[in-house]
């Protein structure tokens, strides 16, 4: 018997509706990827992303798109950390985020962490392309590893297009026969939670914030482009978080 | 033109301004996790399948043709800390007097005018070797061997380490530079199809990181 793995879709449509609010005209999504509106919150509409799997697994191919068009505003979440873990097929599993924002829409982008468990090997990439006049807030964690646990292979790549020109793509690589020296001083130097936060706002173009340090593993940065980004790595998922949140609060 | 070409501008005497640059072992000695040979090899190891990557792909390309306007742009997409941004466009300016100085050539004459700001220093020297006759995997090795050998040296005089142990440590990364070269090479040739998009983006988040700490340090050895 062949063991293929799992694919799975889902995709989200927000649509202004024209009263102030934001309507959700498409959310398709099931399995690993099964998505719930909450409740709104202003005119800002609310998606959960509720995995009723586990995983991905190894040879499972995952895909999530959102697109929130001119006026529109979105914020997805997830409902638990998602956690990559070994499995029977072949090959290692792909993780695809696709996201689009029009001029003068905004995307909050907060899922909850990435765990890259033992023996996993996973591949994610998150692409998001926004109009000029668009504003997002970008959250990324992962964590190399549950508890006490040596981490599987994570390869993580990070793109963000600002009216057709890339202002940030990074590509982090680590676990087990990622290239040599991820876990040293240059990388990761043993740290075993990494995140990003990408914040897109266009009065950045006229008025980046300054560089920052928050503490001696993070930093927020301006970027080359209406955009900051706010780079860290910490002992664990906690402390994390408390970065992110506490970069996300400076920025106001 | 002469392969030996390759030796002048990889030498580290060119007159580029290299040997005032660290590439991030004074922020890593200073924050305690350069200490050693060992974890200084692992500090270049570290460097070289990441910031080295990335030099050597957008240098290799350059080789090729592709717009260097096009590269630098990718460049800074890939460098988020602007510390480094303005560090890797001072070097650019400095190299690019020197191999206009070497290897006088249109091209480096127009991408100077064009940018009198400094272009990442990188796609200079891809252009430079461009002019000076020489290969993408010239380019390439050019970068990553930078790469690495500028926190050696550094280091050497930042914990007084022996020299004999650095150059051991950059000897034992021939065979990963190999790799690395060639990595860059093959996809510097996808750059000319695809664009710049299919350049590698590599990151290491600490050298990132330590060098916005260590552009806010009132003195310091190093200028990055």
């Amino acid at each position: 018997m062949t063991v293929t793995g799992v694919r799975a879709h889902a995709r989200i449509v927000a649509r202004a509706d024209g009263r102030g609010g934001t309507a959700l005209p498409v959310l398709d999504g099931d399995g690993p990827l099964a998505l719930r509106r909450t409740r709104a919150s202003g005119g800002e509409a609310r998606v959960m992303v509720v995995g009723a799997m586990s995983g991905p697994l190894g040879g499972d191919r995952f895909s999530l798109e959102a697109r929130v068009e001119e006026g529109a505003r979105l914020h997805v979440g997830s409902a638990a950390a998602t956690i990559a873990l070994p499995g029977q097929a072949k090959g290692g599993a792909r993780y695809d985020v696709r996201l689009d924002v029009a001029d003068d829409a905004e995307l909050h982008w907060l899922p909850e962490q990435l765990i890259a468990a033992g023996g996993s090997d996973l591949y994610v990439t998150t692409r998001a392309e926004l109009g000029a006049g668009a504003r997002l807030v970008l959250r990324e964690e992962q964590v190399l590893g549950r508890f006490g646990e040596e981490p599987g292979r994570l390869t993580s790549r990070l793109t963000v297009r600002v009216a057709g020109r890339t202002v940030l793509d990074q590509e982090l690589s680590c676990g087990p026969g990622a290239p040599g020296g991820w876990d040293g001083p240059a990388v990761l130097a043993g740290h075993r939670s990494v995140g990003q936060l990408v914040v897109i706002r266009p009065e950045f173009a006229e008025q980046p914030p300054a560089a920052r340090m928050l503490g001696e593993c993070a930093a927020l940065v301006p970027l080359a482009g209406p955009a900051v980004l706010v780079s860290a790595v910490s002992p664990d998922a906690l402390s994390l978080r408390r970065l992110l949140d506490q970069a996300l609060t400076l920025l106001g | 033109m002469s392969r030996a070409a390759l030796l002048v501008l990889a030498d580290g005497r060119f007159p580029a301004g290299g040997h005032a640059h660290s590439g991030g072992a004074e922020a890593a000695v200073k924050a305690g996790r350069i200490t050693s040979a060992a974890s200084l090899e692992d500090f270049c190891r570290g460097r070289l399948h990441t910031a080295g990557l990335v030099a050597g792909a957008l240098a290799a390309a350059a080789v090729l043709g592709v717009e260097p306007r096009e590269l630098d742009a990718a460049a800074d997409a890939r460098t988020p800390s602007p510390a480094l941004r303005a560090a890797a466009r001072r070097l650019g300016r400095q190299l690019m007097r020197a191999a206009r100085a070497s290897w006088p050539s249109a091209e480096l004459d127009a991408l100077a005018g064009e940018f009198p700001k400094g272009v990442h220093q990188p796609v200079v020297l891809g252009v430079a070797a461009r002019a000076a006759g020489l290969s993408p995997v010239d380019a390439a090795y050019c970068a990553a061997y930078e790469s690495v050998s500028g926190p050696a040296t550094a280091t050497v005089r930042l914990l007084s380490l022996d020299p004999f142990d650095a150059t051991g440590a950059l000897a034992r990364l021939a065979p990963e530079l190999d790799r690395v070269a060639d990595a860059a090479v093959e996809a510097a040739g996808r750059v000319v199809d695809e664009g710049v998009d299919a350049l590698p983006a590599a990151s290491g988040p600490l050298l990132e990181v330590g060098a916005e700490w260590h552009a806010a340090w009132p003195v310091r050895l190093f200028a990055s």
